[in-house]
């Protein structure tokens, strides 16, 4: 690899192991387990947007939210898949966080 | 103090603001011009972000569209959204890591060839571009209503101002004066909507005053004693007038599909927004920023359909067989009538409203044909006037106009921008919120528009001259061909906003629709798919772009008829076919010629991991 010289940094409190010898398995597991929360956060980014806000629409909209004016796929459509957007990313970076240390791939 | 001086106080205040933020943070390196010494704090570059997105269109006419198309408008809220979170799950992370300065840069070092990085640079410098040009005439448009100047004096100043922050500062400079920006904006984007929700539905949070029933001062008086959700009376009204359901649209399923999946894309594929990732310390900080840009964007996401909702049920109910004059309505013996409320006549004379008395009856007939709005006459409103050039009067007192009227009953004529300009007016809020609406949407335009001219310098100085022509420069070198080249895509941008080419509005599908079938699927496959190769993605972006710019310019500009589109989609989703077509040649490519060599093949393995991240950034000297 070629970034090494820089002394390793990683301090104390990370258990898994960091040298570069057994780095490639690590790192396709890494991988691997990044491209599953990859998969399920998509899997929701799509069902509440493309899902519940357009194919699934009519169907949805013969519900109302309760006490609002809301059909439930307009609503999808217009608010509901931008706060569970947000709420994604979020989540995404949190999940993410936690790999990268659980690997010892983080940055400091 | 009347409007005009408020707007001018609000205006210069900003202006000002900005001005002095562009002198703290002058850039001295290539490294600070190009990604602000990659040192913006999350946070802050989360707000710039959503400055640098939000564009006039956004801030202005979002809104108002929405509240043309109703349910229809959903496919921008999605699509300029949701590419947030392909952005934040995809892209931003894995090209922070990459660590270099642009989007061709990563094209063309990932695809080891100059042919790659130079389409990448055609797409980014021709995306961009169009989208600027829109921004400019954003910037002159503001000026031209809010304060009287004419358009070309607006633009003008709007180009001496980003030139000042854009060519001093460079990213550093555009970074802080669009968290500024981002906070003026929001805050006058918000503050009529609260009211306009207090007096439509006595909630003070639109969001919920959305979905909430009728009341408050103007509630009531729509509602007349009825006790039904706005949304409901929306619909009925809708109907009533023989425009389809607000919550049911116009567009059919899959184009609506499709468009909003092109929007969605083609956000995550814009080398302006893309670029802004570069700019944070760590990789760690590139996905929170994602997070945070989101999230400023989402507060002006969520309220525009609201305010959008508001607006339609306003107007509807203000206009709908109402008298243009109460003295008109008094000849014909009627007590108590229905007149026009005041703000009408303020932007009939802004030309925003207009009214043509088809049927001769004195009041104000708004009316769809088969489910779809029509336009009353021809073009935009042309007023006849006299050789002393005032507007000449009819019957009732209303602009006469000289425009060849259409075939339908509909008698009025609404510029959809209205809906966010009229707003302040309509909830009769002071002088000073006109003011702030004004200062908004320059906010928002010369925000995006220094985000966008920033690519187009760096493409040139940098991806064009030091990766390919003269390799040799020093940095001093290639720092003053970026302010060079800065300075000349600002007149040329202004060029371009004052002499505004017709097809502006339609450039807009192209942008989308190019940065779709262009970049998105070449810096996906570049992260996810080792195999992909130059042969691949090459062939790839040709023939993904090769589609989608024949399809818009055939049915956009070559008059191809709409019953001939392919399988129902309009140009405006044509985006996510060219897509495919790009990911598919792309694979089958790459796979039947040879793997890329090892040191790209290393290059992907590093982008994948967050460690060293630093190391990477790091500029050769």
């Amino acid at each position: 690899m070629a970034e090494q010289p820089a002394p390793d940094t990683t301090p104390s409190s990370t258990p898994t192991p960091t040298n570069d010898d057994s780095g490639s398995t690590n790192t396709a597991e890494y991988w691997q387990a990044n491209i599953r929360i990859l998969m399920i956060l998509l899997a929701i980014w799509f069902t509440v947007s493309f899902g519940f806000g357009i194919l699934l629409a009519d169907v949805l909209n013969r519900i109302r939210i309760p006490g609002s004016g809301f059909k439930l796929g307009f609503w999808f459509a217009q608010q509901g898949s931008i706060y569970t957007f947000v709420v994604l990313i979020f989540v995404y970076v949190v999940l993410m966080n936690r790999l990268d240390r659980r690997y010892g791939v983080q940055e400091d | 103090m009347d409007v005009q001086a408020w707007t001018f106080i609000i205006v210069g205040l900003t202006f000002a603001l900005y001005i002095g933020i562009a002198l703290w943070a002058r850039a001295g390196s290539t490294k600070e011009f190009y990604v602000a010494g990659g040192g913006v704090p999350p946070l802050a570059n989360g707000m710039a972000t959503g400055a640098d997105w939000m564009s006039a269109a956004s801030f202005l006419g979002m809104a108002g569209a929405i509240s043309f198309l109703g349910y229809g408008g959903s496919v921008y809220l999605m699509g300029w959204t949701g590419g947030y979170v392909l952005l934040a799950l995809l892209l931003a992370p894995y090209l922070r890591k990459f660590g270099k300065f642009t989007v061709p840069d990563f094209v063309g070092d990932r695809y080891y060839s100059n042919i790659a990085r130079l389409v990448a640079v055609i797409c980014a410098v021709f995306v961009s571009f169009t989208y600027v040009a829109g921004q400019m005439r954003g910037v002159g448009v503001v000026f031209s209503r809010f304060l009287e100047v004419d358009v070309t004096y607006g633009v003008l100043i709007g180009m001496g101002l980003v030139f000042f922050y854009a060519v001093l500062g460079g990213m550093k400079g555009i970074t802080y004066t669009q968290v500024a920006q981002y906070c003026v904006l929001i805050f006058a984007f918000m503050v009529p909507a609260f009211f306009l929700s207090i007096m439509l539905t006595n909630n003070p949070i639109p969001q919920i005053g959305f979905g909430g029933d009728l009341a408050g001062d103007i509630g009531n008086r729509i509602a007349a004693g009825e006790s039904i959700s706005l949304l409901d009376k929306l619909d009925g009204l809708n109907e009533e007038l023989g425009f389809t359901a607000y919550t049911q649209g116009t567009k059919s399923m899959i184009d609506i599909f499709c468009i909003t999946a092109a929007l969605m894309v083609g956000t995550a594929g814009l080398p302006h927004v893309i670029i802004r990732f570069y700019t944070v310390p760590k990789v760690r900080d590139a996905r929170i920023s994602a997070g945070w840009a989101l999230l400023f964007i989402a507060i002006l996401y969520t309220t525009a359909p609201a305010v959008g909702a508001f607006g339609r049920v306003n107007l509807l109910d203000a206009v709908t067989d109402a008298w243009y004059s109460a003295e008109s309505a008094e000849v014909a013996g009627i007590e108590e009538p229905k007149v026009i409320p005041e703000w009408f006549k303020t932007w009939e004379r802004s030309g925003l409203l207009a009214w043509v008395d088809k049927n001769g009856d004195g009041r104000i007939q708004y009316l769809g044909q088969d489910g779809a709005k029509v336009d009353p006459f021809a073009g935009r409103p042309d007023f006849t006037r006299d050789e002393n050039g005032d507007i000449l009067r009819g019957a009732h007192g209303e602009a006469l106009l000289s425009n060849t009227l259409n075939e339908n009953d509909n008698e009025l004529f609404v510029d959809q921008d209205i809906m966010v300009l009229a707003n302040p007016e309509i909830a009769q809020l002071p002088n000073w919120v006109i003011g702030l609406v004004a200062a908004g949407g320059l906010a928002a335009a010369l925000s995006t528009a220094a985000g966008l001219l920033l690519v187009v310098s760096t493409a040139i100085s940098h991806d064009l001259l030091k990766k390919m022509v003269a390799p040799n420069i020093t940095d001093k070198q290639e720092l003053l061909a970026a302010r060079i080249a800065a300075a000349v895509a600002v007149c040329g941008a202004g060029y371009l906003g004052i002499n505004p080419p017709d097809y502006v509005a339609a450039t807009v599908a192209f942008a989308f629709g190019l940065a779709a079938s262009s970049f998105f699927p070449a810096i996906i496959l570049g992260i996810f798919v080792k195999r992909a190769n130059r042969e691949g993605v090459i062939l790839g972006m040709i023939s993904g772009i090769t589609f989608t710019a024949a399809y818009i310019i055939y049915f956009k500009f070559l008059g191809g008829s709409s019953d001939n589109w392919f399988l129902g989609i309009s140009p405006e989703g044509i985006g996510t076919v060219g897509m495919a077509i790009n990911f598919f040649v792309a694979f089958f490519v790459s796979y039947i010629t040879k793997p890329p060599p090892k040191d790209v093949q290393d290059l992907v393995e590093s982008i994948r991991l967050p460690k060293g991240a630093g190391e990477a950034h790091e500029i050769e000297a």
